[in-house]
């Protein structure tokens, strides 16, 4: 009886089995690598807002503090986003008859709210709390990036958990003094010891409490 | 090649699937502050307390307290006269408390100064001479707390002017909880003490000299407002009184 199946069947079976078994694994790096990308996660694209606010002019150039407009960020779970009140504070005068802002006059006037696009939206199955990060050392500039020289806002991480774990994990690397909690500039230069302080100042709880499910997933 | 092709077809599924289980967590049917609602006629999710309501904890009986102003001066007439700049400033304040209504210690200066420095320095400068850099981009020069009128305003003016707002500034009411206001009060005090240490009444200031004398000891750089503000400021920190 001939032969079904030809000599080099036997090489393409063992090939394709290889074969197989690299595909599974690219199409798994492949996947995770998607869904790192920022066309995923949305990281590094700046939304078109209806207003072209400019954290670098007013907080870069002009020195305003964070917390001037994100009033709330060191009590509150959300950071607060400024009614149209706080700008006309300045812009009542400055500026006051740049069509540029015409949007931001006529919210005042009709006590109607900007519609603001939203930058950073974590999963509604988070728990995040702005307060107790700038209370516990970590800057504005940990999650938000150099906020202080953008002229438009972008996210500057992914967001995922991982992101979020890599600093709960390892808090020492991450916190630095209350003194620059609202500078988004800083470059961490502190040494072991003064990271150690630091963590005792803070009293950061250790990494089983801060890695736990609940911790975040509440 | 069918395996292969199998294999294709099971990783374009898996993709797929990871798609599709994302978004019931994710966009949860609830509230986040600021969403948009379609619910609500004004299309706000954030909702203002119904008129007239008082929530529990918030009933503003103090009056010294939150509003700055004295028991009992109704229908009060103040005098009022224009600066170089063109600001209207007043010269007389029959109705404002004279002195402070919470304790003025260490503590409600540093965290006066911390806050100057983030909502008052951007007009008013940081030694209070009206030079900030807003006023550099524009706006009309306020007046410099270091003049005779302003030295011997009482406390409760400076309070008034922050929560109301006076000629083109705003009220800060919604930005700064009450009891901030009194530090920035009393730090504002210490200001107009270390610029011209003679020159306040002793009536008005009789609390806020020993406010100067604290700041006097302290390094001028605001390196370590760690300290948590006790009493009055603890409120601030629970949810804040506006």
């Amino acid at each position: 009886m001939a032969q079904v199946f030809h000599k080099s069947a036997n090489n393409i079976a063992k090939a394709s089995i290889a074969l197989a078994v690299i595909l599974a694994g690219l199409s798994f790096y492949v996947i995770t690598q998607l869904a790192r990308s920022s066309y995923l996660t949305g990281a590094y694209l700046e939304k078109q807002q209806p207003v072209q606010f400019s954290h670098k002019h007013h907080v870069g150039d002009d020195g305003i503090d964070c917390r001037y407009c994100h009033t709330t960020v060191e009590t509150t779970a959300s950071a607060g986003m400024p009614p149209t009140q706080t700008c006309m504070n300045c812009h009542s005068q400055i500026w006051a008859d740049s069509p540029y802002l015409e949007i931001v006059r006529a919210s005042y006037r009709e006590n109607k709210p900007i519609e603001w696009e939203r930058v950073h939206d974590l999963p509604d199955y988070v728990y995040f709390n702005h307060s107790i990060h700038v209370n516990k050392g970590v800057g504005c500039s940990s999650c938000h990036g150099d906020i202080a020289n953008m002229p438009a806002v972008y996210q500057v991480n992914t967001l995922q958990m991982e992101w979020c774990l890599s600093c709960h994990r390892n808090p020492a690397d991450n916190i630095r003094p209350k003194s620059e909690i609202y500078n988004t500039s800083w470059v961490n230069n502190l040494t072991e010891e003064e990271k150690k302080r630091l963590m005792e100042e803070y009293k950061i709880r250790p990494k089983e409490m801060l890695t736990s499910c609940s911790t975040c997933h509440r | 090649m069918l395996k292969n092709r199998l294999l294709g077809l099971l990783t374009v599924m898996l993709l797929f699937l990871g798609a599709g289980c994302r978004y019931d967590m994710q966009d949860q049917p609830r509230y986040e502050p600021y969403e948009k609602s379609d619910f609500f006629n004004d299309g706000r999710a954030s909702r203002d307390l119904p008129e007239g309501t008082v929530a529990r904890g918030f009933l503003r009986e103090d009056k010294a307290f939150y509003t700055g102003k004295k028991e009992g001066v109704t229908n009060v007439q103040v005098q009022t006269t224009t600066d170089a700049s063109g600001n209207t400033v007043v010269t007389t304040f029959p109705d404002a408390v004279e002195e402070f209504p919470i304790p003025v210690t260490e503590e409600l200066i540093n965290r006066g100064q911390e806050r100057y420095n983030i909502y008052c320095s951007v007009c008013h400068g940081p030694t209070g001479n009206g030079d900030g850099m807003i006023v550099r981009r524009g706006f009309t020069k306020p007046p410099t707390y270091h003049d005779d009128r302003l030295r011997n305003a009482p406390v409760g003016h400076f309070y008034d002017v922050i929560t109301n707002g006076w000629g083109r500034m705003n009220g800060y009411a919604a930005q700064i909880p009450v009891a901030d206001r009194w530090a920035i009060v009393a730090y504002i005090r210490a200001l107009q003490i270390k610029q011209n240490p003679n020159g306040v009444k002793p009536l008005v200031a009789e609390s806020s000299k020993k406010a100067a004398e604290t700041l006097q000891d302290k390094p001028e750089s605001s390196d370590k407002n760690t300290s948590q503000v006790k009493t009055e400021l603890a409120k601030n920190q629970k949810g804040g009184v506006r």
